[in-house]
């Protein structure tokens, strides 16, 4: 379908909306425009915005209540070219746009984002969204940057040229706004002038030339491209400079979690510790505090020690989204995702990977080749997310000494950290490339990828994303990690055992339910060098990673032997080195996560692909695992 | 300009009208007069520009393309290679594009010359006027 005979000559445009009748308003214009951030200033609602292509991949509705519209509904969608889709994520707002979407209202008006940087460009599909008929608001955003830069525009000519009401705004900073109530006001009392008949343009090169055309009638003056971008790109995108930094970066990041971060959740982890013992004289004593305590408490408490750490990967991981980095970044390792056979454009699904393989997934409907797309699918999960960082992290803790090298600037911990890291990397790419060359073997498409200025992050914008994942961090802590810590403690106190007529104890913790579990499933794990307590945290973890350290937390809790100590310490008890490193390497390829087995099942629309993907995953996990565990016994002996 | 017309020449030049997504062929241009050597845009050194002529890829990319910009007589410049040289980045209408070489390859470029051997339109259009 083109953009061309849909509209065919000569009807005439569709009569404006009944006055009061504007219910479904659309966010519509090219990537990177600053639709989302929009978005989330008209409706109060926070949506994921960052600086690079491809953020949005579906659509997302809201009630305008940031301008007190809270009658109408808002629909934000990801970011097109032209109305001839290229991909997944375009044909989604092609649908939406053109009220073809099922079970998503027709659009009664549209608000145009165009970035004024570019506007010449961006007017190219002001064409056919204008030839719709739809009410049309033409925001052009980003204007503080433009007129700062030396940019220049008539916007009443435009809005002429058009036969739209054109309106200067900034979404960052939520300049020029009222805008959108007058024209939404407007329409609604049918005041808004008829559109001018626009011409319909055939294809991409008459759309431009109009496009050209219209900047030039309109006085539009492009504002310089910013020197400081350039500047940064000869070091960012050096030759040498460029990887190295890059590296530089990476290694800093994690000796910061672990310099910084470390002493941050050491102290938040006595806090929490604390507030469990200010609770102890309140409980009854007996079976309620040791629930309380022993069980939900030390279980919760183990996992949201590691907080702060998250907190300080997710402020990274934010400003190099914001900055516009990323898309430097996919530039840096496109020949590493050459060889390999996968996309280029698969490299920021995956890099977004490290905070959470769940958006990264669904970001995958960027990639236009279908079989490029489940390639990159079935790899993301070996991409270190964030919930293996409580794991991770306590492990290393306990068992690797604090031994620095290079005069206190790398440490051994961070080079585990890192290795790691580059496992599930190297893991990522094997996988794409054996898939790549069989299974999922495809021409190559091409690579084309739009380099974002940089912007400096606000402060703002990386405070909600902090807050944003905390309070995902907390609620997931309340819901499913206090639910297993429960079910855990319970299964740890039956059956109970009688003591002298009448009154009931709990039994030995290896009589217990989960014991005897426990200690059923052992000899399957023992070569990995793992006890039984370990067997049941695999378990329960494959609800979610960070469930292993809760479950560790209530387990050694409930032991009478380790209950006084803490967790590191724990255990200690009965896993040795080689055990402690298999159980990182397993972490590093299992997939535990049901979240991301559910994604996967619905982006690919089959159960074959997440079952084949769990299965090739644990092998995997247990095959390293095994192999880690009986190296490091051999060279420790 | 009468509305609502499908195809409106704007540029005097006729244009491929009838673009149903299916047959779609290169537009034409105007020949070259003289010598002009015609070239592929993976050929451009780092700091080069030319002025575009062609496109030779499938459809649907070839369309997104020209939808980023890549239109005839639109100029572009190769503005750097990544680290590990290629792909390249490509500056066109302002905007900043990553293409790998063998995509470069099928985009058919002609030598940039000097502003006042072009017509006034092509000025225009390759935004040397601006």
């Amino acid at each position: 379908m083109s953009s061309c005979c849909d509209t065919p000559a000569f009807q005439p445009p569709p009569p404006p909306p009944q006055a009061g009748t504007l219910q479904t308003i659309v966010l519509i214009g090219p990537p990177n425009a600053g639709k989302s951030t929009l978005f989330n200033r008209l409706t109060g609602l926070r949506q994921k915005v960052a600086n690079y292509p491809g953020v949005t991949v579906e659509q997302r509705m809201g009630l305008m209540a940031g301008v007190g519209r809270d009658d109408l509904t808002l629909i934000d969608l990801p970011g097109i070219y032209s109305l001839s889709p290229y991909s997944e994520d375009a044909r989604v707002s092609i649908d939406v746009l053109k009220g073809k979407m099922p079970g998503t209202p027709k659009p009664d008006a549209v608000l145009l984002v165009l970035d004024s940087l570019h506007l010449t460009r961006q007017l190219m599909l002001a064409a056919p969204v204008l030839a719709l008929g739809l009410p049309t608001l033409v925001l052009l955003n980003m204007s503080d940057l433009m007129e700062a830069r030396g940019g220049e525009i008539d916007t009443l000519k435009l809005a002429r040229e058009l036969g739209a009401p054109v309106a200067l705004i900034s979404a960052t900073h939520g300049t020029g706004l009222d805008a959108v109530s007058l024209f939404l006001n407007q329409q609604e009392a049918r005041k808004a002038a008829q559109p001018l008949s626009l011409p319909v343009l055939g294809n991409a090169a008459s759309t431009h030339t109009w496009a050209a055309q219209v900047s030039r009638r309109t006085g539009y003056r492009a504002p310089l491209s910013a020197e400081s971008s350039r500047k940064l790109d000869n070091i960012l995108l050096h030759r040498i400079w460029g990887p190295l930094l890059f590296l530089v970066v990476v290694v800093g990041v994690f000796e910061v979690v672990f310099s910084i971060g470390q002493p941050l959740s050491d102290g938040f982890g006595n806090l929490l510790a604390g507030a469990g013992n200010l609770l102890r004289p309140v409980l009854p004593a007996g079976w309620i505090q040791s629930l309380v305590l022993d069980g939900a408490w030390k279980g919760i408490s183990s996992v949201l020690v590691f907080l702060p750490q998250i907190l300080l990967l997710f402020l990274f991981i934010g400003v190099l989204e914001d900055s516009g980095y990323l898309a430097r970044a996919a530039l840096i390792a496109d020949r590493v995702m050459r060889t390999t056979g996968l996309n280029g454009k698969a490299f920021i699904p995956l890099l977004s990977a490290y905070a959470c393989a769940v958006p990264a997934i669904m970001a995958t409907r960027t990639i236009e080749n279908k079989r490029d797309r489940f390639a990159t699918i079935l790899v993301t999960p070996f991409m270190t997310c964030s919930a293996r960082l409580p794991v991770y992290m306590l492990l290393i803790a306990a068992f690797i000494p604090n031994t620095m090298y290079l005069h206190g600037f790398l440490g051994l911990r961070t080079i585990v950290m890192l290795g790691l890291y580059v496992a599930g990397f190297v893991a990522a790419m094997t996988t794409a490339w054996l898939l790549k060359s069989s299974v999922l073997k495809s021409s190559e498409t091409p690579f084309i990828l739009e380099l974002p200025q940089y912007r400096m992050p606000t402060l703002r914008s990386l405070g909600i994303r902090l807050i944003d994942r905390a309070r995902v961090f907390l609620r997931n802590a309340g819901t499913v990690i206090l639910m297993v810590t429960l079910a855990l403690w319970v299964l740890a106190h039956v059956p109970p055992i009688s003591v002298h007529g009448g009154s009931y104890a709990a039994p030995e913790l290896a009589d217990s339910m989960i014991g005897r579990l426990g200690h059923f499933i052992e000899p399957a794990i023992a070569p990995l060098g793992f006890n039984w307590k370990i067997g049941i945290g695999l378990i329960s973890s494959v609800l979610a990673r960070e469930v292993m350290v809760s479950t560790m937390g209530t387990l050694y809790g409930a032991d009478p032997e380790t209950q006084a100590l803490n967790l590191q310490s724990a255990l200690h008890h009965d896993l040795a080195l080689g055990g402690s490193l298999a159980l990182m390497i397993f972490f590093a390829f299992a997939m535990q996560c049901t979240s991301t087995i559910a994604v996967v099942r619905r982006e690919t629309n089959s159960w074959k692909w997440p079952a084949l993907q769990f299965v090739y995953m644990l092998t995997l996990a247990y095959a390293a695992a095994f192999v880690v565990n009986h190296v490091t016994i051999a060279l420790l002996h | 300009m009468p509305p609502g017309i499908c195809n409106s020449d704007l540029n005097g030049r006729t244009l491929n009208s009838d673009y149903s997504g299916r047959s779609f062929r290169v537009l034409p241009f105007r020949q070259p007069t003289g010598v002009r050597r015609l070239r592929v845009l993976s050929e451009l050194k780092v700091g080069e520009s030319g002025i575009l002529t062609g496109l030779d890829l499938p459809e649907s990319v070839q369309n997104h393309l020209m939808h980023m910009g890549f239109v005839p007589d639109a100029l572009v410049t190769a503005l750097r290679r990544a680290p590990a040289g290629d792909p390249t980045v490509y500056g066109i209408d302002g905007m900043e594009i990553a293409l790998r070489v063998e995509t470069a390859k099928a985009i058919h470029v002609r030598e940039n010359l000097p502003a006042d051997t072009l017509t006034t339109e092509e000025q225009e259009l390759a935004g040397v006027g601006q």
